[in-house]
């Protein structure tokens, strides 16, 4: 059920992100979530695009190093404490979390909290078996 | 300004007077070498040349080149040419552990280097009435112990400070009324800067300033001697050779002489080995003839200048050398460290990174700042933050062990480094300390 996440190296220095963007848009991929993180001299972007490898082989013709990274998207209740019940579900099956970040799914308009774990597959077994919806590709193609 | 010669009969001896004393003196040398140092003995073996083809200044050619790399691989005393029992002092290069050179003393090696410091400080017009401050670090650094025996055979008084506490060198060189100073450019050009800040500039009473252990631009000779209100004077030694002393600069400020009673210089092609004629640009290459315990026959400097041999206004006849042009290796020195850039490569090797990476030393407020760019390769990324940063973080460490400073490290873009050619630029040195022109 893993996401294909794709990460991409930027430099924290002017218009990198402009650049990145630039180069997905001329190769008509289509974003549907952003992340950025930094140091102070570099970052990662993370993206949630329509068609990952397709954009994988763009980024990396352009001298980019970038990589594909399985992360686990959730949807979440649109409640008080939506968010928490599923950190407290990873907490409680010792599952460190990586970093995570939310958005909302234009299709289903409800939000997504996508979570990169250290153990993906146990990740997937304790959500799963918890009644926690998990986001599909399809989802947010 | 003219100032006295601490051995005249020496300093300002003819020619041929000069080179009759370097031909006794390299003879005995070679012959001592020889017969003590089984190093020396192979070497000459192998080139097939025995002290018996050495009688002059004129065979020098026909001896084998010495590199630093020898004396390393001979840590810690296998280059020693007399029993222990009569060496009196040691110093070291810095260096990583047992990467070090050790240099070896005897009591008449200790006379002849105070001797060689001795002339340097009353070239730069210290005498008996004069106070010396040293503001070179003590210890196994040569700096301070050699200008220290110096200053004290040339009857100044003379304050053995040694380096750091920025306030106390500057209350004792008030205080004490120090009219000369001793230190590193890079420090004489800090103090300077303290001392226009605090306004304290006419509270000094000094007149020269002898610096050496680093290359030093004009420009910021100029400004040292602007803001401390002194005339500056190169040093310059090498720790294997004794250390400060081998060459100093007289009034006439243009070369620095180097003492032909105890040193021979030679100039030669980097590539080829070749000695060059006076007035060539090429490697340094020096032979001590007048030490028992550490002697170097030929020993490549990898200083790129070149050599003078007209009488100069001073009325020495001792060979110049001029400004240090460069380097014949690839070598920094960053904060008095020598750093080779293939150090750093087998760290960024040995820790996963790409062979295409960056060195760029600058200066910031005197002191000398090393920035490694790494670009940045599919095999080390990651999209966790936290690894990549743990990966800066192992690499400036190995780094710090390794080069005994600290560097900081970039990860970069991909081809964001600057390239000649389609081959990265190993090396930019921001600092400006070695120019083609200007007096040295
Ligand atoms: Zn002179």
């Amino acid at each position: 059920m893993a996401l294909n996440q794709l990460s991409v190296f930027i430099e924290n220095k002017p218009s990198q992100l402009l650049k990145l963007a630039d180069t997905l848009r001329r190769h008509n991929v289509n974003m549907r979530a952003l992340s950025l993180s930094e140091t102070t001299d570099f970052g990662i972007a993370r993206l949630l695009v329509d068609t990952p490898e397709k954009a994988l082989e763009a980024l990396k013709d352009e001298c980019y190093v970038a990589s594909l990274t399985p992360v686990i998207a959730v949807e979440l209740s649109d409640e008080a404490g939506g968010l928490y019940n599923i950190l407290q579900l990873l907490a409680d099956a010792g599952i460190n979390l990586e970093y995570s970040y939310a958005f909302i799914m234009k299709k289903k308009g409800s939000a997504c909290s996508v979570i990169r774990v250290d153990d993906q597959e146990r990740a997937e077994q304790v959500l799963g078996s918890a009644g926690v919806p998990l986001v599909s590709a399809e989802d947010i193609a | 300004m003219q100032h006295g010669c601490f051995r005249p009969e020496i300093e300002t001896a003819s020619r041929d007077e000069l080179t009759a004393l370097q031909n006794k003196r390299l003879v005995n040398t070679v012959k001592h070498c020889y017969e003590n140092v089984p190093y020396y003995k192979r070497a000459m073996n192998e080139k097939g040349v025995s002290p018996a083809d050495v009688h002059s200044v004129e065979d020098l050619w026909k001896l084998p080149f010495l590199s630093k790399e020898d004396l390393r691989l001979a840590y810690p005393d296998g280059m020693l040419a007399v029993p222990k029992r009569d060496v009196v002092r040691i110093h070291s290069t810095s260096g990583t552990t047992g990467k070090r050179v050790i240099a070896y003393y005897t009591q008449a090696d200790l006379d002849m280097w105070d001797d060689c410091c001795a002339r340097a400080l009353a070239a730069a017009g210290a005498t008996p009435d004069d106070v010396v401050q040293i503001c070179y670090g003590f210890g196994l650094f040569t700096g301070g112990a050699g200008i220290n025996g110096g200053s004290h055979k040339l009857g100044s008084m003379t304050i053995p400070m040694s380096s750091g506490n920025t306030d106390r060198q500057i209350q004792f060189l008030i205080d004490m009324q120090a009219t000369v100073i001793a230190c590193t450019p890079s420090y004489a050009a800090y103090l300077a800067e303290v001392v226009t800040e605090r306004g304290l500039q006419n509270k000094l009473h000094l007149k020269s300033g002898i610096f050496g252990a680093e290359a030093w631009s004009g420009e910021m000779r100029r400004d040292i001697e602007e803001k401390l209100g002194l005339e500056a004077f190169n040093i310059y030694g090498l720790t294997e050779m004794s250390g400060p002393g081998v060459a100093f600069e007289c009034g006439a400020h243009c070369g620095s002489h180097i003492q032909e009673d105890n040193f021979i210089a030679e100039i030669i092609d980097p590539d080829t080995g070749e000695v060059l004629p006076d007035g060539s640009e090429g490697e340094l290459v020096f032979t001590t003839i007048n030490k028992q315990a550490s002697p170097l026959i030929r020993y490549r400097t990898h200083d790129i200048c070149t050599l003078n041999r007209e009488k100069c206004a001073c009325g020495r006849t001792h060979v110049r050398m001029g400004k240090i042009l460069g380097r014949s290796d690839d070598m920094l020195i960053v904060k008095g460290v020598n750093v080779f850039p293939s150090q750093i490569e087998a760290v960024l090797i040995s820790r996963g990174c790409s062979s295409n990476y960056e060195i760029i030393v600058t200066r910031e407020n005197n002191s000398d700042v090393l920035d490694i760019n790494v670009e940045m390769t599919p095999e080390m990324f990651s999209d966790k933050l936290s690894s990549l940063s743990a990966m800066e973080k192992d690499i400036v460490a190995t780094l710090k062990s390794v080069l005994g400073i600290y560097a900081k490290v970039h990860l970069v873009a991909p081809t964001t480094l600057s390239r000649s050619e389609g081959k990265a630029v190993r090396v930019v040195d921001k600092r400006g300390l070695y120019e083609k022109t200007g007096r040295n």
